[in-house]
Formats: C-alpha cells, sequence, structure tokens
C-alpha cells in the first residue's frame, strides 16, 4: 500500500494522492454512494457521519454531517464536473464559514488494478484567509505551504 | 497564548512573501538589520518591521552581540506546525484505511456474484 502523499504545489492548492488495492469503479461507488461513504469519511476518532445526502449530478447537491461526543458539523457543496468512474469535480464548504468555498477535484486513475485517487484542493485566497481565522483544519491550509515546505526541508 | 491562537500567528506571519523571503536568508545564518535591508532593497523600517512580526510569532528571536543585534530562526514554531499538518495527514490516512476495508468488501460482494 502506497503511503498517502500530502504536498502544496501552490500557494492555494493542496493535494493528497493515495493508492488503493481495488478497481477503480469500486473506488468510484466508495465516493459516490451515500452508504458507503458514511462508513468511511468519518474523519478524526470518535466522529461519525449519520447524514449523508448525494445528488449525482452536474448542479447537483451533497451534504455530509459528521458528529461526536461534543458537537456536529456538516459540509456541503455543488457537483460541477462528473466523468464516471475518473473525475469528480465539487465546491465544498463548511457549515461554520459558509462564504468560504473550496473547489475539491478528485481524479481516479486505474493501473493493473489498483486505483489512484487524486485530491486537489483549490482555496480562493479570501476563502483561505477568512476559514484560516475559524478553524484548526483550514488554518492549516493557509497560503504559506509551499515556501514552508521548502523551509522546513532546509531546516531538517 | 494556547496552540491554535498561536498557530494563527505563525501562518499570518508566513503569508507575507517578504518575510518568507527573510525566513529563507536566516536559514543560511544569522542576519542584522542592516544585512536584510540591503538584499531586500527595503528600508530599515519596513524590514525591523517585518522582523517584528517575525519575531511576535516566535519565528525569529534577537541575540545582543556588543552594538550589533543578529536576528536568528527559531525551529520550535516551524515544529508546531509540522506537527499540526501531521494530525492533518492523521485524519486523512484514517479515513482512506477504512476505505481500504469499505473497498475489501465491495470486492467480495462482487466475486459472490
Amino acid at each position: 500500500m502506497k503511503p498517502l502523499k500530502l504536498s502544496s504545489p501552490t500557494d492555494t492548492t493542496i493535494e493528497i494522492i493515495r493508492s488503493f488495492d481495488a478497481p477503480r469503479h469500486l473506488v468510484w461507488r466508495a465516493h459516490t454512494e451515500p452508504d458507503l461513504v458514511k462508513r468511511w469519511l468519518t474523519g478524526p476518532p470518535g466522529h461519525t457521519m449519520p447524514e449523508c445526502d448525494i445528488d449525482l449530478r452536474v448542479g447537483g447537491a451533497y451534504r455530509y454531517v459528521w458528529e461526536w461526543s461534543e458537537g456536529r458539523m456538516s459540509a456541503s457543496g455543488v457537483y460541477r464536473d462528473i466523468e464516471d468512474n475518473r473525475r469528480l469535480v465539487c465546491t465544498e464548504a463548511f457549515d461554520f464559514a459558509p462564504d468560504s468555498k473550496t473547489l475539491v477535484e478528485q481524479t481516479f486513475t486505474e493501473h493493473e488494478g489498483r486505483t489512484t485517487v487524486a485530491v486537489r484542493l483549490t482555496y480562493d485566497s479570501k476563502a483561505t484567509r477568512d476559514a484560516a481565522l475559524q478553524t484548526p483544519m483550514d488554518e492549516g491550509l493557509e497560503a504559506s505551504y509551499t515556501s514552508l515546505d521548502a523551509l522546513l526541508t532546509e531546516m531538517a | 497564548m494556547d496552540a491554535m491562537a498561536k498557530l494563527d500567528t505563525v501562518f499570518k506571519a508566513l503569508a507575507d512573501p517578504t518575510r518568507r523571503a527573510i525566513l529563507a536568508r536566516l536559514v543560511e545564518g544569522e542576519a542584522t538589520v542592516d544585512q536584510l535591508s540591503e538584499p531586500f532593497e527595503m528600508s530599515q523600517p519596513s524590514i525591523s518591521r517585518h522582523l517584528k512580526v517575525l519575531e511576535n510569532a516566535g519565528l525569529i528571536s534577537t541575540r545582543i552581540n556588543g552594538t550589533s543585534r543578529p536576528r536568528q530562526i527559531e525551529v520550535q514554531p516551524f515544529n508546531a506546525v509540522r506537527d499540526w499538518l501531521e494530525q492533518y495527514r492523521v485524519i486523512w490516512d484514517a479515513n482512506y484505511a477504512r476505505l481500504d476495508d469499505v473497498l475489501a468488501d465491495l470486492m467480495d460482494q462482487e466475486e459472490k456474484e
């Protein structure tokens, strides 16, 4: 199993790449069928996803709700581009920062029965800035990663 | 300052290209305001303002050496950011480890069909 790769090719993007030991059509289903999404996209320990709605068509909306002992939050967005089994593009906004929209592009490629998922998160700078002030998760996605990575490498 | 507030300060300090360039310069070794203002073609007051932001974020410190005040880089905040990023990675690792299990189930189901 290839380990997850996390990088920041530009100031406003984050890329996550991971391979799976399964054919592409199954990886696609696991990303687009609510009953399957609920089983894995649950985030930190102790969180669950009690609600997951997906209207899989361009212009269709999706909504994820997470719950844990101290609270609840949701993310929602609209599908912008769908190529079955290959590419899924949607917007994403969290309920605590509804104006901070992120573009999420996911591509699925298959090689010898294994599937690689590449996730690219693109923040408009305002969203990045605003979200950075509100949540620990988005905060880390703020602008300076490329330089930061370079600095960390130099300092290591 | 709690850990998150501290990270806020660090990220804001890093959000400026001049300040990142100053840090990149300081990685090579300590430097005074004079030595920094030359390559950046900035006035000493401008450089000093940037240095103040970096120092408030804990990214640099001032060493007193007679009449000279060289600035040096501090590693700790970078470690804090790296640790924070590591948490993010942990969340995605966990999501995808669960996805591995879901996919294994789906493959089993397909084989039975």
